[in-house]
């Protein structure tokens, strides 16, 4: 089963190696990851989407948490979450034809058209792992010439997010 | 204050207690050894190859329980160094190795002696640094110290440029460490403890074992109260021996791959396992599916990483272990479990420890390793190598008083005993300090006898010498059907006369009955003394556990009637 690790660590070099060097050497299996500064330059935080049964996962939660570059680590698999996930396609549009059939599907799933060539389109979207999945599969019949996947980001719902830890001093 | 980093680093040094540094000179810490020279209170010991720079640091911090320092240049200094931190790493040594690194300007270029070392240690380390801000090195070298010493503690390397060691920079004055993602569990959860205590009522067959985590929790006086308030016998790992007398009743010694015969037992029949400080490695469990099966298993451990990692766990509990015991020895009542008790000491009866000497030969390592037992348990501290002659001095020492076996159990390092028995020494010029070795352990740690001769440290060095890696030569004895393979040291030198070239006084025992003499008048001599005993490269350690075997299926040696 996928889970979805939200874990605060120390903006620091090094860090991605530290946690990146942990999942190759334990064989642990990273689906996706995503990692960018917070509001706070000193912190980042990572996503990490991994896969795994419980035993697995609660070695990989165990093993992360033992980083003492890692803050803070949220299994927010179980809890109400918004994740999203963001692709660049870029696909073969020959002819008007093509292009407009393109950009219904666009419109259909509420994605962008962000840039135009002489026989290639290139479609922004965000949405969720299935959302990005189907647009993939709509659009594959065109020809996919290019295509960028980032990680999954993601954020707990209401006011329980797993927040920074208050800073002394 | 103002002064240059490398100073400052000598400074948080002596703040942390450190009187002596182990280490090798070169190019990139040209300003650390400079700031050595300045500084009266911090003894450099030069060792005459890195590798045992941390091996000494190691047997340092295990004498003091506190973290051993180790010091080596970039490059082949620094990577000189990794298997000693790792040994430290797998046994939980604390420890802080410095490492010199070329100039931030040239990091990065393949300059010379460069290596990126924080990256190499990174799996073999607790925590690593490069400083790249010579501000920075005074909160980093505290950090390191708080790191390495505390929770389960481990090895920290600082990796410091030489621009940076040379930069001027204002000594702090508060080094107060606070790092957001490093707060150790010390107090274990009310609730668990309740639970332990509700199994304990329960249990009829409790056994308790103990890990290497008791050695640096210093709760040896604990267990002793906490065994005898549930009435339990106490089985331990390689690296927990000496923390529970050998030579009480309830010590059934150490278990595992070569476990005394009454340990495995208990832990195959036990119905309740008390796990302080260990982290059931494969050596101290056989197959894991067939470890303590008819058992409850308790799991005390600082680290919450290590509960449930090898072995399921019905009640696990994180924090101290001394914190833990403590609590636990308030809320148990005293229970009596003398059923269980005698059967366990029956096991002890039917297979003592001289039943398992393995077949007849003219010096018996077996026996030197008892008489030497006899003759020092209760002032000696002994560091082991790795192979026959370590199985040996756990199974026929019979340690005695806490923190007196230092030797390496996880990554089994051999070359580590002398250097290690070098820094034990260091730490405590008084004590009898005695390495047990083999011809092919210390052949890798021959050059410290330089070190030691050096200053003056009167270590006895007991050498089983039988030409030959008999320890690999027993597994493919078992499970290669006797090929053996690159075992053979046909070109041994004369180790007495090598070591009285390096100024060593020698003894060599060749019979058994010249061992007891011999090793009395050795013992006594001054200085740093070799005691080679020739012995024969049939012998094998016995008990042991065949591979994918449980523990209660060891073979055991079967004397001819």
């Amino acid at each position: 089963m996928k889970h979805t690790l939200s874990v605060l660590v120390e903006n620091k070099p090094g860090v991605l190696t530290r946690i990146a060097g942990l999942f190759a050497r334990r064989g642990y299996n990273i689906s996706s990851l995503a990692v960018g500064e917070t509001d706070d330059p000193d912190v980042s935080r990572m996503t990490i989407v991994v896969s795994g049964d419980e035993v697995v996962i609660e070695q990989v939660c165990k093993q992360l948490n033992k980083l003492v570059d890692v803050i803070k680590l949220t299994d927010i698999t179980d809890k109400e979450f918004i994740g999203r996930e963001m692709i660049f396609i870029k696909v073969n549009c020959p002819d008007a034809k093509a292009r407009m059939e393109i950009m219904q599907f666009v419109d259909i799933f509420r994605a962008r058209v962000v840039d135009i060539g002489k026989d290639t389109m290139i479609i922004e979207a965000t949405g969720e792992a299935a959302k990005i999945d189907a647009i993939e599969d709509t659009l594959r019949p065109f020809g996919i010439r290019d295509f960028v996947r980032t990680g999954q980001i993601a954020m707990v719902r209401g006011a329980k997010n797993p927040k920074h830890p208050k800073k002394s001093n | 204050m103002k002064m240059k980093a490398a100073e400052s680093l000598m400074k948080i040094l002596e703040d942390h207690g450190v009187d002596v540094i182990f280490g090798y000179p070169g190019g990139a810490v040209l300003p650390i050894y400079d700031a050595i020279l300045k500084n009266d209170n911090i003894k450099h010991v030069l060792v005459r190859n890195e590798q045992a720079a941390p091996h000494a640091a190691s047997g340092y911090a295990k004498m003091k329980n506190r973290p051993g320092v180790c010091l080596a240049t970039s490059g082949p200094g620094a990577t000189n160094l990794v298997t000693g931190i790792a040994t430290a790493y797998m046994d939980s040594v604390p420890m802080v190795a410095i490492t010199g690194q070329v100039s931030t300007p040239m990091i990065g270029t393949d300059a010379f002696q460069e290596v990126d070392i924080t990256g190499i240690t990174m799996p073999i380390t607790k925590h690593n640094y490069l400083v790249k801000d010579a501000k920075d090195l005074p909160r980093i070298m505290s950090e390191a110290f708080h790191v390495a010493s505390t929770g389960r503690p481990g090895p920290v390397l600082v990796d410091i440029p030489r621009d940076v060691a040379d930069t001027m920079i204002e000594h702090p004055d508060d080094l107060t460490v606070n790092i957001k993602g490093y707060k150790p569990t010390y107090k274990g959860h009310n609730s668990q403890i309740k639970k332990i205590v509700k199994a304990l009522e329960k249990a009829e067959a409790p056994l308790i074992m103990a890990g290497g985590g008791m050695q640096y929790a210093g709760a040896g006086d604990e267990l002793k109260e906490f065994a005898e308030r549930i009435d339990a016998p106490v089985v331990t790992t390689l690296n927990a021996i000496s923390i529970f007398p050998e030579t009480d009743k309830r010590a059934l010694g150490m278990l595992g791959m070569h476990g005394r015969p009454a340990a495995n037992y208990a832990v195959s029949h036990c119905d309740l396992l008390i796990s302080l400080g260990a982290r059931f490695g494969d050596r101290a469990t056989g197959s894991v599916g067939k470890f303590a099966k008819k058992a409850t298993i308790i799991h005390i451990d600082i680290d919450p990483a290590e509960i449930g990692k090898n072995v399921r766990v019905d009640v696990p509990i994180v924090g101290d272990v001394k914190i833990i015991l403590k609590d636990l020895n308030a809320a148990v009542e005293q229970r009596d479990h003398s059923e269980w008790n005698s059967k366990v000491a029956d096991w002890k009866l039917e297979h003592p420890m001289s039943d398992q000497y393995g077949n007849e030969s003219d010096l018996k390592p077996q026996k030197i390793l008892e008489l030497l037992g006899d003759l020092t348990r209760d002032r000696a501290v002994v560091t082991t190598d790795v192979g026959q002659h370590q199985m040996w001095t756990a199974l026929h020492y019979d340690f005695e008083k806490e923190r007196t076996l230092i030797t390496s159990g996880g990554l089994g390092t051999m070359g580590y005993g002398f250097p290690a028995a070098i820094g034990a020494q260091m730490a405590d010029p008084e004590k009898l300090v005695i390495c047990v070795t083999g011809d092919g352990s210390f052949q890798m740690s021959l050059p410290e006898m330089a070190t030691a001769i050096e200053h003056c440290l009167p270590i006895k060095i007991v050498l089983m010498n039988n030409s030959s890696l008999s320890l690999v030569k027993q597994l493919q004895h078992f499970q290669c059907d006797r090929r053996y393979s690159g075992i053979d040291f046909t070109a041994n030198p004369d180790f007495c006369l090598l070591a009285q070239a390096y100024g060593v006084k020698t003894f060599r025992i060749e019979k058994e009955e010249e061992m007891e003499e011999k090793l009395a008048e050795a013992l006594a001599s001054e200085g740093l003394t070799l005691i080679e005993c020739i012995v024969s490269d049939k012998e094998m350690v016995y008990p042991f556990v065949p591979g994918k075997k449980g523990l209660d299926e060891m073979v055991k040696f079967e004397k001819l009637k």
